[in-house]
């Protein structure tokens, strides 16, 4: 469903010169895998979610979901592609303040097909228990809430692959787990593969594949750039 | 969601600054149809009432414009006056004939029609004496013709009708010479109806009322028109007031001699005397009607004491070289307003972009190409430009309707809610939302070019 061979990511650094973050040679996930991806504070995890999304580019490499070719993609295909495969969970929630929460979940799949199905955003609510939560904003919802509406909206768009990167780090300890269970379960039930960035051991432990970036890429850790 | 629904949303999200941002839009396109309103009941009253069912007025040689002011408008001071015996030029021979002996004076070619009677055979030609006033409003001397032939309208086929009473005719039994006529807004202005005396005052200033009194035998309906603003009496008997007799005019000039000091001239003016002589006789214009109007105008300009000017040819070239680019100056200010509050709306989304740029960023991360993001932000700025643009049209279109009946009253211009000035005020849709999207092209740029990775 993702494979990943000979990514190569770098940015710019101070001195003029290029700081290489990413350099993974081989990485692949299955439809409807569940894993984890761990590693240190700016060692790149988000910014391979970012790629891996299509929201950033690869120096080289390739990348494909389905079998397309993210990498050989133009910036607006990429988007359809996110719009269409992918799901997205922020560690800030980033639910938008100006929508209501079942606008927001709707807002997850008005740029895919352009299907705006009405009732799936309403079970989606229901199903992370916010059915009679759906016309809050944002303001008006909890932590745990929020990030239970960005759960829906990641998934609004039935996507192939969810990114949640470190969903649970803004989150009390006691809705961490329930966070946790609802996003494995919905991926489950919608044969949806999981990549899942957490510095939480408890989270780790419960997955059967876990990865540690730095055993997966080549590139010199960077000590100043923050992904 | 469509991309309406989203920028809807935004704007409701920041309510006050959208609200804002949505009033000064309303306030431009508000004033700027308010200008176009008013704009055109003064260029329809001006037509209108230039159009007043004759096609030529004549009068002494001196600014056109003030004639027509004069004549039509009864505004501005009266230019030279005419002989009368200059005016029996317009009037076939028996007519002639029979004023000369009613009023008496010589009549050289008792035999000949006036010299442009063939051109007023198939219409009509009315004499008015202007300087008097009653109260604030014009004293029009004339002969019961003025509204038995002249019509008004805007196709000038609507008769003079009165209110109450009836028109003065040339000596009463009862009244001799003395009858009026009142304009509706003077009836009601002055509270004068039938049975009432009115008296002239000679000039604007009111220091000099003339004793003899005019019975007011009718009150005309409002017309729209300046008429409704005027008194009408008698000429014979406004003749026979004082200092109304003709000054004696050098012949070869026509320049009035003047009396030497101490010379008093002997109050004239009482009931039942005889008509004042054709030589005493003087008009302030002719108003004329005729199908000919552009030979007779030709002929009468080569004379050297008298001009014929077309009323709508005039009004017309005042609307154009005096009117006009006042509209126009205005107009143009009004849009200016509509810039202004374009440039609102720029800075109030341009403003909100930085506290958006996450909220930008997550769109695309939900999948929103860089297009559809732009197209957000320019629903948003065309959103406030239309709905601005709409409120503002309604209440300047409301205010205008509403000020109808004073506007009707005064200039007999009827305007509804959807009076529209065609076709500027096709122009104001297609240029609002032109507006819009200039206005919300910066700040979707902005959007446009928003660096996702680094906004999240």
């Amino acid at each position: 469903m993702l494979t990943i061979e000979g990514l190569r990511k770098s940015f710019p650094d101070p001195s003029g010169g290029r700081l290489e973050i990413l350099d993974i040679p081989k990485f692949e996930m299955s439809a409807g895998d569940q894993m984890v991806l761990r590693g240190e504070s700016g060692s790149g995890k988000t910014t391979l979610l970012h790629i891996i999304s299509g929201i950033s580019q690869a120096d080289s490499g390739r990348i494909a979901i389905d079998s397309i070719e993210l990498t050989k993609l133009s910036e607006a295909a990429r988007d359809r592609l996110r719009a269409a495969k992918i799901g997205y969970v922020f560690q800030t929630f980033n639910l938008l303040p100006a929508f209501t929460a079942l606008e927001n979940v709707r807002l997850g799949m008005t740029f895919g097909r352009g299907k705006y199905d009405l009732d799936r955003a309403r079970e989606l609510l229901s199903r992370v228990g916010l059915a009679d939560r759906a016309n809050y904003r944002p303001s008006q919802l909890s932590v745990g809430q929020q990030q239970r509406v960005a759960v829906a909206r990641a998934l609004a768009n039935k996507p192939r692959l969810l990114l949640a990167d470190e969903p649970t780090a803004n989150i009390d300890p006691a809705n961490q787990q329930k966070i946790i269970d609802l996003i494995r379960d919905v991926c489950r039930d919608e044969s949806v593969a999981l990549l899942l960035v957490t510095h939480s051991d408890l989270i780790a432990q419960q997955f059967d594949r876990v990865e540690r970036l730095d055993q997966i890429n080549r590139a010199m850790q960077p000590t100043k750039v923050t992904t | 969601m469509n991309l309406f629904e989203i920028a809807w949303r935004n704007l409701r999200y920041r309510s006050l600054a959208s609200f804002l941002t949505t009033m000064s839009m309303a306030l431009g396109v508000g004033l700027t149809v308010l200008v176009m309103s008013i704009s055109g009941i003064i260029n329809q009253s001006l037509q209108r009432n230039s159009n007043v069912g004759y096609n030529l007025i004549v009068g002494s040689k001196g600014s056109s414009t003030q004639l027509v002011f004069n004549s039509v408008y009864y505004l501005s001071k009266p230019i030279e006056n005419l002989k009368y015996s200059y005016y029996l030029e317009f009037l076939p021979g028996n007519q002639r004939q029979e004023a000369y002996a009613k009023l008496g004076g010589a009549l050289k070619d008792p035999d000949r029609s006036g010299l442009y009677a063939m051109f007023a055979r198939s219409g009509f030609a009315i004499p008015i004496c202007l300087g008097d006033y009653v109260g604030r409003f014009r004293a029009v001397a004339t002969t019961p013709d003025f509204f038995n032939l002249l019509r008004h309208g805007e196709r000038n086929d609507l008769e003079y009708e009165f209110a109450s009473g009836k028109n003065f005719i040339e000596e009463s039994p009862e009244n001799g010479f003395f009858e009026a006529v009142l304009g509706a807004e003077v009836s009601r202005e002055m509270q004068l109806g039938v049975g009432d005396r009115i008296q002239a005052s000679h000039g604007s200033t009111g220091n000099f009322v003339h004793e003899q009194s005019f019975k007011v035998v009718g009150v005309l309906k409002a017309t729209g028109t300046p008429n409704d603003r005027a008194a009408f009496i008698n000429m014979e008997g406004f003749y026979l007031l004082e200092d109304h007799a003709a000054p004696e005019r050098d012949e070869a000039s026509g320049l009035e001699i003047r009396k030497k000091s101490g010379e008093k001239e002997e109050p004239i003016a009482t009931a039942g005397m005889s008509r004042l002589a054709i030589e005493k006789r003087e008009v302030t214009a002719i108003l004329l009607r005729s199908e000919f109007a552009m030979n007779i105008e030709k002929q009468i300009n080569k004379t050297p004491h008298a001009q014929a000017v077309s009323p709508i040819a005039e009004i017309g070239g005042l609307l154009r070289m005096y009117i006009e680019p006042v509209q126009w100056a205005l107009l143009v200010l009004t849009l200016l307003v509509c810039v202004v509050s374009a440039v609102s709306i720029l800075v109030s989304i341009y403003n909100s972009m930085n506290e958006r740029t996450r909220d930008i960023a997550v769109m695309r991360a939900l999948g929103a190409s860089r297009d559809k993001v732009l197209a957000v932000i320019l629903c948003e700025a065309c959103l406030i430009a239309t709905v601005g643009g709409a409120i503002g049209w309604i209440g300047g279109h409301a205010l205008a309707a509403f000020s109808s009946p004073m506007v009707e009253g005064r200039t007999g211009v009827k305007i509804s809610f959807l009076s529209i000035q065609y076709p500027n005020e096709f122009w104001i849709i297609p240029s609002l939302i032109l507006i819009g999207i200039l206005a919300g092209l910066i700040p979707a740029l902005v959007a446009y070019r928003t660096d996702v990775s680094k906004s999240l």
